[in-house]
């Protein structure tokens, strides 16, 4: 918040207003919110913590034999306000146990793809109120960390199904957890094979291409997109690695150091989530899946509107009607796979 | 000088004085064996991407299976259930030839709805049971071929957590049909004390739900070194293994088998990198023939009682029976007597049913007697007090009616005694009474 170093008299001094943009943004603080979607098993609980230096979430897999298998999938979020240099985030985790786990995985995309579209639903609600509040609460998904399983040769079907699904209403990255089991070669070739099953299955994965990036993004974004699904390591445990302690695991054979971009790429998926891209996320959720389906429901209810003007006028009973949009909106979403 | 000793089991055991020479007969059925040739099956079941076809080329030096190509270009069809594909191959090693089959269950855990996916393989397992069971059969049964599961390695997914879902219904549903082995696949993902955490957990899962799998044991004919073999081994199950084709060079610049990470370099033959060693001395190297033996003796003899008691065979124990004159006049007497006694109890209870019916009746007319009794003396006492009634009319108005007074009075003389006309019966009634 410096004075404009600028003297001379033309100096107009609207360029500060980043100055005044980040300090509103410092006092509001904003929010994030992610979701984890995959196996019990395949990383999730330690990535998150990782990827946040901090204990944030517990991992809710089958400790005891006598633990039942869940039968279903559970949303579970988790709201924590971290903060740095002064900003302040309201980050919530939302686990999904259960996701995957049993014999017959049917349906088990429903509550999460559910969930989704409950906070979409909830955010157009009080937009759509009349007395609005000044600041919506955002709850919406901003981004989806979608965990694939090594070694299987390319996406299976679970994933093909799950994938088709979450693209259409979040921000999805697809990241492998535990791909310490790879070596190089076997990783390129599966981050090979999984962008061309995604190609032939038109699953569009964050980052999404688009006419108006310059030059920089551009380049930034189709090197991401080249790392696509991030093979990383998460590990909760400081290990120490001749005398320097490391972040990493410690196996018989070698010491794995996750911020080593050789050993994984953690480093680019943690910068790429949260120094380079993490106000795009936010801006795109807003802007494409947040409007796709405020598009669509508003659709639907005009659909709805017609249909029951068209039942008052040939029945001739007294409809009920358009004064009841803001309640209704919850209710038409149908909570559909 | 002999000594006899009387063992429990009324055997008596001599010692001899010289060599006879009998010991010798291990090794000629150790030549015998050689010149037969040995027959092995093993199954192989996991999702794709466990690592199934690698361990198996690793464990057998050789390329059972050819290398999955990852380079693929095209995306393959979409498997839809559990295909059963066998490899076979004559292998030789010191003179020794094994057929050794492997089976492998392609799709298995793939779908998205796996309830199924472990009912080929139990009905693939169980139809070569059958096979063995009808040549069994056969009039003539000098060439049965053995294609029986010895083993089957189920590979679990390294996720730390312990058994999922779709492990255990496999496991639940195949453990009385073959001998499982649960190995630990890409265990090169879980470092130091994950591995035991993990192996506790799954072990614990196994033994909540009841599940048998294969474990070396000991006998008491094995020495002492076998016995800590053996022990050595168990504690480690399920195996953490890790396989590989590929050789690669040591820190010493020597070649081993393994898989080289930024890292490190793990080593498949190095007991401290993972249960590698331990699972193939278990299988080839040790455990083996007691594998076959187990799907022999156990597996296969349980099946085959199952089926053939399903199929309405009775198991007739009288075959087992010793001829033994004694215990048989015995046992005739004493059926004699239990027959005697049934006749005896049989006509008691004739006798008294017959005495309870003709109670039965008698009450019965006892019964009716009575009620009649009854139903005259109230017709009578009617007909006295319309006499009286009448009486008193004639007493108040004219002087009696001869032939009407005669028959009146006659009654009237009688009204007051009861009823007289059946006086045995009156008897037997107070004598019953």
């Amino acid at each position: 918040m410096s004075a404009p170093a600028n003297d001379s008299q033309d100096y107009v001094g609207f360029d500060t207003i980043t100055q005044q943009m980040e300090r509103k943004f410092l006092k509001r603080g904003f929010n994030f919110n992610v979701i984890l979607v995959g196996e019990s098993g395949m990383g999730k609980s330690t990535l998150v913590n990782s990827i946040f230096s901090s204990h944030l979430v517990d991992s809710q897999g089958r400790r005891t034999a006598q633990e039942v298998i869940r039968k279903t999938t559970e949303i579970s979020p988790v709201t924590q306000t971290l903060e740095e240099n002064g900003v302040r985030v309201r980050l919530t985790i939302i686990d999904t146990p259960g996701f995957g786990d049993q014999c017959n995985n049917e349906g088990c995309w429903v509550p999460v793809i559910k969930y989704i579209k409950d906070q979409h639903a909830a955010y157009l609600e009080r937009e759509l109120k009349p007395q609005r509040d000044r600041v919506i609460n955002d709850t919406r998904v901003h981004a989806c960390l979608y965990f694939l399983n090594p070694g299987s040769r390319g996406l299976r079907p679970l994933d093909v199904e799950v994938l088709k699904r979450l693209t259409e209403v979040t921000n999805v990255i697809p990241v492998i957890a535990k791909s310490d089991s790879m070596t190089v070669e076997e990783r390129t070739a599966f981050k090979r094979r999984i962008k061309e099953e995604l190609v032939f299955h038109r699953i569009a994965v964050y980052p999404y291409p688009s006419e108006e990036d310059c030059d920089e993004d551009r380049a930034l974004n189709s090197s991401i997109r080249d790392l696509v699904p991030f093979a990383v390591v998460g590990s909760e445990e400081i290990i120490d690695v001749n005398g320097t302690p490391v972040r990493g695991r410690r196996h018989g054979w070698g010491v794995i150091n996750i911020f080593d971009e050789t050993h994984s790429d953690f480093v680019h998926l943690r910068n790429f989530m949260l120094r380079t891209h993490l106000s795009d996320l936010i801006e795109v959720t807003s802007q494409r899946h947040y409007e796709q389906f405020r598009t669509s429901q508003l659709r639907q209810i005009k659909e709805l509107r017609a249909q029951q003007a068209a039942a008052a006028a040939s029945g001739g009973i007294m409809g009920s009607m358009p004064q009841q949009v803001p309640p209704q909106v919850p209710a038409v979403h149908q909570p559909m796979a | 000088m002999r000594s006899v000793q009387n063992q429990g089991n009324g055997a008596i055991k001599k010692k001899m004085n010289g060599y006879v020479g009998f010991s010798n007969f291990p090794n000629q059925e150790h030549r015998r064996s050689i010149k037969r040739g040995f027959n092995f099956t093993l199954m192989v079941v996991g999702e794709s991407g466990l690592g199934k076809s690698t361990l198996i080329n690793t464990l057998f030096e050789s390329k059972v299976y050819p290398t999955k190509d990852t380079d693929a270009s095209e995306v393959p069809a979409v498997r839809s259930g559990v295909e059963i594909t066998s490899v076979s191959a004559d292998i030789q090693e010191n003179g020794v030839r094994l057929r050794l089959s492997v089976v492998d269950t392609p799709g298995f855990g793939d779908s998205i709805n796996n309830d199924e996916a472990w009912r080929p393989i139990l009905e693939n397992i169980e139809s070569r049971f059958d096979a063995y069971l009808a040549q069994e059969n056969r009039v003539n049964r000098s060439k049965i071929v053995d294609n029986r599961v010895n083993a089957v390695l189920y590979f679990i997914r390294p996720s730390g957590h312990g058994l999922r879902a779709i492990d255990i219904e496999f496991m639940k549903h195949l453990h009385t049909r073959v001998n499982l082995i649960p190995v630990i696949a890409r265990s090169d993902t879980l470092a130091g004390r994950e591995v035991e955490t993990f192996k506790a957990r799954i072990m614990a899962d196994i033994n909540y739900h009841g599940i048998q799998i294969f474990k070396p044991v000991s006998d008491q004919f094995d020495d002492p070194e076998t016995v800590a073999d053996n022990k050595a081994i168990a504690s480690k199950v399920p195996f953490a293994v890790v396989g590989s084709e590929k050789l690669v060079e040591r820190a010493d610049g020597t070649k081993v088998r393994g898989r080289r990470y930024p890292w490190g370099v793990i080593e498949v033959e190095n007991e401290a990198h993972n249960d590698f060693v331990s699972l193939r001395q278990m299988l080839l190297r040790t455990h083996m023939e007691e594998l076959r033996d187990a799907t022999d003796v156990g597996l296969y003899e349980a099946y085959r009682t199952q089926k053939l008691l399903a199929l309405g065979h009775v198991q007739d124990n009288a075959v087992f029976r010793e001829f033994n004159p004694r215990q048989q006049l015995e046992e005739e007497e004493r059926l004699h007597g239990a027959k005697m006694g049934k006749l005896e109890a049989e006509m008691a209870a004739v006798f008294r049913q017959k005495v309870q019916e003709k109670e039965g009746k008698l009450k019965q007319s006892e019964e009716e007697l009575h009620s009649r009794h009854q139903q005259m003396k109230a017709v009578l006492e009617k007909q006295r007090m319309e006499l009286e009634d009448k009486r008193a009319r004639v007493g108040n108005s004219q002087p009696p009616n001869t032939s009407m007074d005669a028959a009146a009075a006659a009654v009237l003389a009688h009204a007051g005694e009861p009823v007289q006309r059946m006086p045995s019966k009156d008897k037997k009634k107070r004598g019953f009474f």
